[in-house]
């Protein structure tokens, strides 16, 4: 049951964020900057993953593929 | 290992006069990720044929001589032709120290089995029963191959491995991203799939049968065996206005075979609290169980980020709902604020909150009237309800020859909740101490 409910929420939400998104590509000067990455630091990123892969029972959300490991 | 990182973001700018040879191919290849580009991008500013270079080099220590890791990775990536990118990483870890295997302490000296099941180990009276012969040394990699198909789609092929002594990982992925007319969407969708072989120091261990003494007949442990994990996962990535960027991912991971750890085991205590004796356990063994988990598992994600430019700053931020059929649900929080120093400096504070529940079958320990009934079960304090937090600060430096070198340290810490009763025996001892950790990493980035 909650994952009907998040998944129509989120569609829900998609959906109302497709409608509004109106910026221009003149506007999109400060999205460009390398700061702004949605991963700006990929080494970063992935040893973080593999330190809390490693000691919690929770794993993924970003992305597919990867390899094992038989620290957990 | 982890699930690899999709790279959306936007920052590619053609308006933008900081053209950098840096900035051009980061872009182009982020670009060809999941990027979203303004209309009309010309394709004509990377560098094409320059290395982009990655390495960092992490050490993580646990305190009271737990596990130290010493972990180099090198990535490096190029466009070898138009909007098509090769990506490759390598990884090795060098992990020492001691860790728990599942049992608790007692009031008495406990001995254990070595995993090769040829000799044993003692722990003293009153402390937490670690192995301290855990040694490992892990050898990963991977590749990606970015395929343009057009102005606007594109697909990303990979594959990765990970070798160990006692364990085996090939794993392949696909991902396909559509941004579209006006760029201020990417659509993704990706499909992995990893298979894992163990094949464990002295064999697998038979699940939920009691440890047999060091140099005895082993009860017929060993042999090797194998897990397979399908992942599926639907993103988008959306500019919110010109200073916000957020990004939606939906991900469902689905394993089936050997999902137990060969290595871990659980106390069988009396109802005191004392470790079961001799007489009524069979002949040889100890009072410890292997454990057992179930062959299958299905995990369910949603992971929401935001990026957001302030006058200076950076502000990003992202949260992960998961849950699965083990019952285990967790909730995550990660919040990065990159605070400009000037000069191409910066300092990145970092915050991140993590608590789960526990998993159905897990246990601090079985009791003894307890042992034929159980199915499952496993004493993995990673499966145990926790909360863990960590806080730490990075500093980089943007270098003049489009380089940068980067530090951080963090501070992590992990604070379990008991499940069951403390008995008797173990009134007064730590039956799940917290655990604490030093994160180090420094990076350097540069082109070649």
């Amino acid at each position: 049951m909650f994952r009907i409910l998040l998944i129509s929420g989120l569609l829900t939400s998609l959906l109302g964020l497709s409608a509004c998104a109106t910026v221009q590509p003149w506007e999109k000067g400060l999205l460009a900057k390398p700061s702004m990455a949605l991963v700006a630091d990929e080494n970063e990123i992935f040893l973080d993953e593999h330190i809390y892969f490693s000691k919690e029972a929770s794993t993924g959300g970003q992305g597919v593929g990867g390899g094992g490991c038989g620290c957990n | 290992m982890q699930l690899k990182n999709t790279q959306c973001n936007a920052n590619i700018d053609t308006h933008t006069n900081n053209n950098s040879k840096k900035m051009s191919i980061k872009s182009k290849l982020t670009m060809a990720t999941c990027a979203l580009l303004q209309a009309g991008t010309p394709a004509a500013q990377a560098e094409t044929g320059d290395w982009d270079i990655d390495t960092a080099m992490l050490y993580y220590s646990e305190a009271d001589g737990r596990v130290s890791i010493f972990e180099p990775v090198v990535s490096a990536s190029k466009e070898i032709n138009e909007d098509e990118y090769l990506k490759f990483k390598l990884v090795y870890d060098v992990l020492t120290g001691s860790t728990p295997y599942g049992a608790v302490p007692t009031t008495t000296e406990q001995t254990f089995t070595k995993p090769s099941g040829n000799g044993n180990y003692t722990t003293p009276a009153g402390e937490l029963p670690l192995n301290s012969s855990f040694r490992d040394t892990r050898f990963a990699g991977g590749v990606d191959w970015i395929i343009p198909i057009d102005r606007l789609k594109r697909v990303t092929v990979g594959g990765n491995f990970s070798k160990e002594f006692d364990f085996n990982s090939l794993a392949a992925s696909a991902t396909y991203a559509q941004d579209s007319s006006d760029r201020n969407q990417t659509y993704t969708f990706g499909l992995g799939y990893t298979s894992d072989t163990w094949d464990p120091v002295g064999g697998k261990n038979p699940e939920l049968t009691y440890m047999r003494i060091g140099g005895t007949d082993q009860n017929g442990k060993g042999g090797t065996d194998s897990k397979a994990t399908t992942d599926f996962m639907l993103g988008l990535t959306q500019v919110i206005n010109s200073s916000t960027i957020m990004q939606f991912n939906l991900g469902m991971s689905s394993s089936s075979g050997y999902l137990t750890d060969p290595y871990r085991f659980i106390s069988v205590l009396e109802s005191d609290g004392t470790l079961t004796p001799n007489a009524n356990l069979p002949t040889d063994a100890y009072p410890y169980l292997y454990e057992k988990r179930p062959d299958k598992r299905t995990r369910n994600t949603f992971f929401w980020r935001t990026v957001h430019h302030l006058k200076e700053d950076v502000i990003n931020f992202s949260y992960r709902y998961f849950t699965d059929d083990w019952g285990i649900n967790s909730h995550t929080l990660d919040f990065r604020y990159r605070y400009e120093l000037g000069g191409k400096h910066y300092l990145q504070p970092h915050f991140r909150y993590y608590t789960q529940s526990s998993a159905d079958f897990f246990v601090n320990y079985l009791l003894e009237s307890n042992v034929a009934s159980t199915k499952f079960a496993s004493a993995d304090y990673r499966l145990s309800e926790f909360v863990g937090t960590t806080i730490g600060l990075k500093y980089g430096f943007e270098m003049s020859n489009n380089s940068e070198f980067t530090v951080r340290a963090e501070l992590m810490n992990q604070t379990y909740t008991v499940q069951d009763e403390i008995l008797a025996e173990q009134q007064g001892l730590d039956i799940s101490p917290d655990l604490n950790a030093m994160i180090f990493q420094v990076g350097y980035n540069f082109y070649w």
